[in-house]
Parts: C-alpha cells; sequence; structure tokens
C-alpha cells in the first residue's frame, strides 16, 4: 500500500504528539489536525484526550463528522480557556502567515490599524503560544505564508516567549525548531518532495542540515485505522489534494 | 455605552435584542463579544464606535463579512484581545478587582495595538512579569438563554454556558431575553440545578423571544439556521445585495422578521 500525500501528513501531524501522554490533543480546524490527534491516540499515544470539536471529551474516538461513544469529560468555552493556562494540552493550530523564529498571524494582513484584509482575529493564540505547547499545519506551503515578518504576531515564536513550538508540518515537509538560536529548521521532506522545492516555496532561509530524511510513510495499521476507521469518506484529501505538488 | 454581548461565534446569540438595538436611535456603542454575527449586524447598522473582540466569526463561515468590511474601511475603532484575556477582563468586572494578572498576550502584537495595556509584576520570589488585564465593565450585558422566569432567574439547556454569567455580573444592568418564559416552580423542569446560570439579582429585564437567538445555534431548542446565515453572508458581500436583504427580513419589527423567516424557509425549502 503506498500513502497518498494527505496521508503521510496525517501521520507526520500525529508524530507530533508522540509522548505527550494524558493530556489534551487539540487539533483545531480542519480535517487533518482533528485525524492527526485522532490517529495518535487509535495507535502509539493511547493516553490522549480529545473532543469532539465544540464542547465534549471523547471517551472514545469517533470517525471524522461522527459524534462520540462515549463521553468522558466536559469542555466548555471557559474550561477550554482555563486548560490553556493549567498546560495540560498541546494544540496544532493553522496559520496564515509564519515566520523564522515561529512567529504567526491568524489576525489581518496589512497594516493593523487598517487592514488589506481582516483575518479572524488573533482569537487564542497569543495566550496558547505563552502557556502551552504548540504545532501548527499549514496544508499549502508557499512564500506567501513563510515570510520574512509577520503582519501582526498572533502566535508567539521563540525570539518572543514561546513555550514550545513543537513542529510545523505542511504539505510539502516537516520543520522544527532544532537550531542554536532556534530558527526554523528543515526537518524532512515528504517522499517525492526536494530540498530545493521547499526551499523555493519558503520565504525565509531556512536552516537546511546536509542530510534531509524522508519523512516516514504510515504503516500499515495507521493507513487502515485512517482509511477505514477515522476517515472513510476522505475528508483529508480536500485539504491535501493528491497530485497538485507532486 | 459599552454594551457586553453573551454568546460565542455565532452560538447563542441574543440577535432579537440585537435587531431592537438596530431599529433604536442607539449609537456609538462600545461591544464586548466574543464576536459573531451580532457584532456584523450592529456594525452594518453603523452602530459601533469601538469592537473589544478576540475574534469575529460565524464558525462555519469562518469570516463575520460586515466586521470585515468596517476594519478594512476603516469606520471602527477595534481593541483585540487574546480569547484567555477577554474572559479574565470579564472575571476582573465580575469581582469588582481593577485588573487580573495573566500570561496570554505576553510577547504578541496584542501588546502593541494596545499600548494602554501595562504588566505587573509578580511580589513574590518567582518575580514574574505578566499582563495586567483590565476590567471589562459594562453598562449593560445583553443574553439570550434556553429559559427564565419573570424575574430574571434563567438556565442554558445546551451544551455549554459560554461565558454569560461574567458577562452578567461585569455589568451594571443585564437583559435577558430567552426562548421560553415559564414559571418559577418550573424553571428545574427541563434539567438540573447547576444549568441555573443566571441570578434574577444581576437581571433589570427580560424578554420572551422565541427563536430570539436566530440564525445562530440555540441548542437544544434549535441549531444553527446554516442556509440563513449563507443568506446573510452572501448579501452582505454585495450592497444591492445586502440593501434588499435589510428590506425583506430586518425593515420591520421582529414578529415581521420572525414571519419573513418563515416564509423565506417555504420557498427555499424543496
Amino acid at each position: 500500500m503506498t500513502a497518498t500525500r494527505a496521508e503521510v501528513c496525517v501521520t507526520a501531524c500525529a508524530e507530533a504528539f508522540r509522548g505527550d501522554g494524558e493530556i489534551l490533543a487539540a487539533g483545531i480546524g480542519g480535517a487533518v489536525t482533528v485525524l492527526a490527534a485522532r490517529l495518535a491516540r487509535l495507535t502509539f499515544e493511547p493516553g490522549l484526550l480529545t473532543h469532539d470539536g465544540t464542547c465534549l471529551l471523547t471517551g472514545d474516538v469517533p470517525a471524522l463528522g461522527e459524534g462520540p461513544g462515549d463521553v468522558e469529560g466536559w469542555l466548555p468555552f471557559r474550561e477550554h480557556l482555563w486548560l490553556v493556562l493549567n498546560g495540560r494540552r498541546h494544540v496544532m493550530l493553522g496559520a496564515s502567515q509564519i515566520d523564522r523564529f515561529g512567529n504567526t498571524n491568524i489576525s489581518c494582513i496589512g497594516d493593523w490599524a487598517r487592514p488589506k484584509a481582516q483575518l479572524l482575529g488573533v482569537r487564542g493564540v497569543p495566550g496558547n503560544t505563552r502557556c502551552g505547547t504548540t504545532s501548527y499545519w499549514i496544508p499549502r506551503h508557499s512564500p506567501r505564508v513563510f515570510v520574512e515578518t509577520v503582519d501582526m504576531v498572533s502566535g508567539v515564536g521563540y525570539d518572543r516567549g514561546a513555550h514550545e513550538i513543537r513542529v510545523v508540518v505542511t504539505d510539502l515537509a516537516v520543520l522544527d525548531f532544532a537550531t542554536p538560536d532556534r530558527r526554523m529548521r528543515l526537518r524532512s521532506v515528504h517522499p517525492g518532495v526536494t530540498v530545493g522545492q521547499v526551499t523555493a516555496a519558503t520565504g525565509f532561509d531556512l536552516a537546511v542540515p546536509d542530510e534531509v530524511p524522508a519523512t516516514r510513510a504510515p504503516d500499515a495499521e495507521e493507513l487502515r485505522v485512517i482509511r477505514e476507521v477515522l476517515d472513510p469518506d476522505g475528508l483529508r484529501d480536500r485539504e491535501v489534494p493528491e497530485g497538485s505538488r507532486r | 455605552m459599552t454594551v457586553g454581548i453573551g454568546g460565542w461565534g455565532s452560538r447563542r446569540k441574543p440577535m432579537a435584542l440585537v435587531r431592537a438595538i438596530c431599529r433604536s436611535g442607539l449609537r456609538d456603542l462600545t461591544v464586548v463579544s466574543y464576536g459573531g454575527p451580532d457584532v456584523g449586524l450592529l456594525c452594518a447598522y453603523g452602530k459601533v464606535r469601538r469592537v473589544v473582540a478576540p475574534f469575529a466569526t460565524l464558525d462555519s463561515i469562518p469570516l463575520e463579512p460586515h466586521f470585515r468590511r468596517v476594519r478594512q474601511q476603516g469606520t471602527i475603532a477595534f481593541t483585540e484581545y487574546d480569547e484567555g484575556m477577554v474572559m479574565f477582563g470579564l472575571y476582573a468586572a465580575a469581582h469588582r478587582l481593577p485588573f487580573l494578572p495573566t500570561r496570554a498576550g505576553l510577547g504578541s502584537d496584542v501588546m502593541r495595538v494596545n499600548p494602554e495595556l501595562r504588566t505587573v509584576r509578580s511580589p513574590y520570589e518567582d518575580g514574574e512579569e505578566l499582563v495586567a488585564m483590565p476590567a471589562l465593565t459594562m453598562d449593560v450585558a445583553l443574553l439570550h438563554l434556553n429559559r427564565a422566569d419573570r424575574r430574571g432567574n434563567a438556565r442554558y439547556l445546551g451544551p455549554d454556558p459560554y461565558l454569560d454569567d461574567l458577562f452578567a455580573k461585569a455589568a451594571a444592568r443585564t437583559y435577558v431575553s430567552c426562548e421560553r418564559l415559564v414559571e418559577t416552580a418550573d424553571l428545574l423542569k427541563e434539567g438540573p440545578v447547576q444549568s441555573l446560570l443566571i441570578s434574577r439579582s444581576h437581571v433589570t429585564g427580560v424578554v420572551e423571544t422565541p427563536n430570539g437567538a436566530h440564525f445562530t445555534s440555540c441548542e437544544p431548542d434549535h441549531g444553527r439556521d446554516e442556509a440563513f446565515q449563507r443568506a446573510y453572508a452572501t448579501a452582505a458581500g454585495d450592497p444591492a445585495a445586502w440593501a434588499a436583504f435589510r428590506e425583506r427580513f430586518l425593515a420591520g419589527d421582529e414578529t415581521a422578521y420572525q414571519s419573513a423567516v418563515r416564509a423565506w424557509r417555504r420557498k427555499e425549502s424543496p
């Protein structure tokens, strides 16, 4: 079985939660981050807590779009905001812009005082990034997202006191900050992607090690869980269309 | 006047009360909200001087189109805070404290775009520097709950109370609209005592507005009207379409609105 790019991405995002133990794995927005948290819980990280996207902690691990069979807890917004401060949480977020230190923007494009494009607003990202572990999922790796300077720092990077930015997973690669000055580094490229493709799609100088391994492919069990248990309708392919970046 | 609005995004918003403000002569409002179409509609009607919020979203449609437009036109002021900061601002006001310390906001551009924000240093050994989130005191809070009695005791029946009780405690006066007005003796009939979220000691007025959160969700009484929300968002994108939407749905009172929505649904549904 050959994994699709979307399945490599889901597995790479799931890897972000490895070793997290009994904390909330919060995938926010879209299919891939939610799938990743559930895949990690169903395979190598069974202690994780996962939620239904609203206010229920699920006792079992439902498929995308399905409600939980069992409920093991209640997490209304106020408790979720409390949990951010408490810290027993690893969130995987999106970002409209990200820079070399992991500062991210979801607030607006252009001058904040009168933006060219108003986006969501900072939401909970300032607190998320300052208080707990954060990873990012960027479904389209491009110089418009990977910029020299973000227009509004919603999520804080390592030069601004980030708690921990574990990884940035994109449709091309896995990136981290394992450099002496905590600049973004290329950790692995997805099967079929070249290092040159990644650097060309990044709007700043990326730290690139001499040897860049390939992102690991999902194993047979992970593929079965993704395809048969968690996402039989293939919602992951909408975020990462197969063949679009070959 | 500073008005706090309960609910969250496009969930259990007191939309009938918001529509009533749109029909009124009120203006120059400062609106504190976990923003949704409440913020959008008030902006569309030119009622807002300043929005205090961590976001404005329709949830199933990520961006609130009217809020987006007034921000891009520069016609409103914006105080942009982290979600947790807003909660602490409500907590501070509810406890009559000038501020509460939090880590949320530190290092981010929330500090740059709100130059009035100050930090405070822990007097203990850790010496940590924290954001001193100022109290979000309000003149009025507007809430929509599932049930209430005539005296202003009110409860939610859905899965999430949002921050409605904090809004009530942070405001000088609170007005509650409800799906159904019940006798005090019947308040507990549909669920446990813990969901009696609002006490009459915080409430100035109560009004029964069935479907009053429309088109936002008000579980379990009704879900979000996704089709109508799409129609709202689509109309908001074009001045002529928005004028037609206003004329069709918002020109009359709440009864006229609900009746226009019912007529629209009969026509839209197959």
